[in-house]
């Protein structure tokens, strides 16, 4: 059937530089580029292009350009192009509109309506350059009070403590499975976790066994709905194990990789035969009820013999700081919350575009009603989905959350342009592809250390902005919330943010 | 609460002439869930080989915290009625519980064997990767949902009698056979539904309505016949007690129902 989409790309090739040397041709998975031989030319076809950058990068005589394409419709605020292009796609194949990445739409970003205090004459800001500035963060659930025996200078706890994650920084990276991106993706992350003294998130696709000894003290290992390549061995060589319920970019729906991704190695991972499509059910089926969550998170906490904080994720979704409260009263240690720009390899668009809430207003409704039930202690609250940068950061920390998780951030790190084709498979970059041409591309160590400078980076930031705030440790502003105003914002949005307006 | 009293552990002199418990008991009376594991993971971890859970009564877990690096295995007897996600990610252990069993029996196991002298409550081998379960009678719902397989590992499941709705959902490898003993017949509803891999053999009928639609229902060829006759010898070995004949048993008609794709999601989307 003949196509009606126009090309969302248009590719300007300047002959005079050109050199014919054929690596735009070689660098494309998506077969854009093609060489005539009678011409001696490239000859680009725009329809194929995703736009992700990777030959005008690579190009060595600097010939090429990929510009989105002008929309080529009469202009119409109800049918956008990207809802006729859509619908013209479905209409060709009846199938669902898969996407990757997170919601692009422009819905209203919080972070870019507050702004941040800073001292002035009174309580002088500090130079973290000069004094020490703590951004150590301790993830899991603190007593309700402590008991302490001191016999002269000695100091001892008497209260039997849970068990904490200890994060140098407060930025871990997201869940992003080996299988959804490439192995040496996942090990660059691992790489820089450790380096960086924070964490990495297996996902749902397992941890290789060779890598479990190196990394798996700066692992958290996830057990989701499709309980993929995990067993007792898997859970106990981990920091952490992290209960994945939801997922900003697609809550309420499972997941799947295709059989064509599911290669010798990421089967041997994900225990599963090689080929076969790896299905994660929508809902965990023996969790219908907080009461079955708490035993799956006692059953987590038993196969780790209590030694290990067990973390609970789900969606920022209308209600879901009441679940929360049950999954804290469940037992968990740590609460992920993913918002509505967090990021996917692979979702329907219809959902990841549509569903859930931003996760500004999330972190502040699940801090607030925390503490409200006086709960707030037992579990720590780790924020995820549309973090761009170390403002963000200290934002989600001063609106009520121990720490986030990056994911899209950290893959920008590593070269992805947020081209959204990750479910193709055929990522250029070699970040989100099972393709050992392409995954080849990635380069650990380069990428690992792009990864923990960016870490590096946003940390210097944070002190930078603390020091400013005439604040020295990180915990002075968790839910600390006299540091924000907002800019621009209607007051239900204020109240629910719990922050006054700019000037008040 | 209560204290545990460890009955006279059996000692037993080793070759190298150190003295060792070969088995041990635990009387559960009263005992929470964490002790009762804390206790077993203990005597694991001296060497004990064999335990015996007296008074056993709603303990969750049992099983679950036995995990060492050495793969150390052990033998635990259980009398009275566990609780919840027993043998949940067993790694290796046998558990034999004599009487019944409650919800989630197996979850996610790794390895090892169950064998439940009486019913199983829901989800009975859910996740479940490896190991075999034996259930003397009948189990609930949504069992062996998510089951699956991998290289040398194919778990097995032979029930006694039958099974509630959703039997085998979203199953993705493993064997589980269904034996309508005594004269249960099968009716359930949902089964096999989102079946992508592995096969249940059921003794008796089910009606096409009873099966989901990925689902393909056949008669058993050689190789399936070989399978069931194996695995219903292991299942007679188990109850000694039932009485049973194996050849009686395997002439009835038997059905084998298994996925008509391993891509049940092949076609859905648009590019």
């Amino acid at each position: 059937m003949k196509s009606f989409v126009f090309p969302e790309f248009h590719i300007i090739r300047d002959e005079a530089k050109c050199g014919q040397c054929r690596g735009c041709e070689r660098q494309c998975a998506f077969g854009t580029h093609t060489y005539d031989p009678v011409q001696d030319r490239l000859i680009s076809d725009d329809y194929k292009c995703a736009g992700c950058q990777r030959c005008v990068v690579f190009c060595p005589k600097d010939a090429i350009e990929v510009r989105p394409t002008q929309s080529p419709y009469r202009q119409n605020a109800s049918w956008s192009r990207e809802k006729m292009e859509d619908l013209k796609k479905q209409a060709e194949t009846g199938g669902v509109i898969l996407t990757g990445c997170g919601n692009d739409k422009p819905f209203r970003i919080y972070w870019d309506h507050i702004v941040l205090n800073a001292s002035q004459v009174t309580n002088p800001s500090i130079d973290p350059l000069r004094e020490p500035m703590e951004l150590r963060t301790f993830l899991g659930a603190k007593p309700d009070f402590m008991d302490i025996k001191s016999e002269g200078d000695d100091v001892q706890i008497e209260t039997k403590l849970s068990p904490n994650l200890t994060v140098e920084t407060p930025i871990l990276f997201s869940a992003m499975s080996y299988g959804a991106i490439s192995y040496n993706a996942f090990r660059s992350l691992a790489t820089a976790a450790c380096k960086s003294g924070t964490f990495f998130n297996t996902g749902e696709g397992g941890l290789p066994m060779e890598m479990r000894e190196q990394f798996g003290k700066c692992a958290i290992v996830q057990v989701a709905s499709g309980r993929f390549g995990i067993d007792a061995e898997y859970l106990n060589c981990a920091a952490a194990v992290e209960i994945k319920v939801g997922q900003g970019a697609k809550p309420g729906i499972g997941g799947h990789l295709p059989g064509e991704k599911v290669s010798r190695e990421v089967a041997a991972t994900r225990m599963i035969p090689t080929g076969t499509d790896a299905i994660s059910p929508a809902p965990h089926h023996d969790i219908y009820s907080i009461e079955d969550l708490s035993m799956l998170i006692y059953a987590l906490k038993e196969a780790t013999n209590y030694e290990k904080p067990v973390s609970v994720k789900i969606a920022a979704v209308h209600n879901f700081a009441a679940i929360a409260s049950g999954i804290v009263r469940a037992g968990a240690d740590i609460i992920a919350i993913d918002g509505l720009r967090g990021g996917t390899g692979a979702a329907p668009k219809v959902i990841r575009d549509n569903v859930g809430i931003p996760i500004e207003l999330a972190i502040s409704s699940l801090d607030g009603r925390l503490r409200k039930e006086g709960i707030r202690n037992r579990c720590s609250i780790i924020a995820a989905g549309g973090i761009r940068c170390s403002a963000d950061v200290i934002k989600a920390i001063a609106l009520g959350a121990d720490a986030v998780y990056i994911g899209s951030a950290a893959l920008i790190a590593m070269g992805c342009n947020l081209c959204q084709k990750c479910y193709t498979g055929k990522c250029n970059w070699g970040i989100c592809t099972q393709d050992p041409r392409l995954a080849g591309r990635l380069n650990v160590d380069i990428a690992s250390l792009r990864l923990s400078n960016l870490i590096c980076a946003w940390s210097h930031e944070i002190s930078e902005m603390l020091g400013g705030m005439g604040i020295n440790a990180l915990e002075s502003l968790r839910g600390n919330r006299d540091h924000l105003r907002g800019v621009g914002l209607y007051e239900w949005e204020l109240e629910v943010l719990g922050i006054k307006g700019a000037g008040e | 609460m209560a204290r545990a009293h460890l009955a006279d552990p059996h000692m037993k002199k080793t070759a190298q002439g150190e003295e060792r418990m070969e088995t041990a008991e635990i009387d559960a009376t009263n005992m929470e869930t964490k002790e009762l594991n804390g206790r077993l993971r203990d005597l694991m971890l001296l060497g004990v080989q064999k335990i015996a859970l007296r008074n056993v009564c709603g303990q969750r877990y049992i099983g679950t915290r036995l995990y060492n690096p050495e793969r150390r295995k052990v033998e635990i007897e259980i009398f009275g009625t566990p609780g919840n996600d027993l043998a949940a990610f067993l790694f290796g252990h046998k558990i034999t519980v004599h009487g019944n069993a409650q919800d989630g029996v197996g979850n996610t196991m790794d390895d090892g064997e169950v064998v439940v002298e009486g019913r199983a409550g829901d989800v009975l081998g859910f996740s479940m990767r490896g190991g075999k379960i034996f259930v003397r009678d009948s189990v609930g719902y949504r069992t062996a949902l998510h089951m699956k397989e991998y290289e040398d590992k194919r778990p097995v499941l032979v029930i006694g009698g039958t099974s509630q709705d959703f039997l085998g959902e979203y199953m993705a490898g493993g064997i589980v056979i269904l034996l309508g003993l005594g004269g249960k017949s099968h009716k359930g509803n949902f089964i096999g539904n989102g079946m992508h891999g592995g096969v249940i053999y059921l003794r008796g009928r089910v009606e096409r309505a009873q099966v989901g639609s990925q689902v393909e229902i056949s008669p058993l060829d050689g190789a399936d016949r070989e399978i069931v006759d194996h695995y219903v010898s292991e299942f007679i070995e188990r109850f000694p007690e039932l009485g049973l004949n194996k050849e009686e048993i395997l002439k009835d008609e038997f059905m084998r129902l298994s996925p008509r794709s391993k891509r049940p999601y092949g076609k859905l989307y648009a590019y």
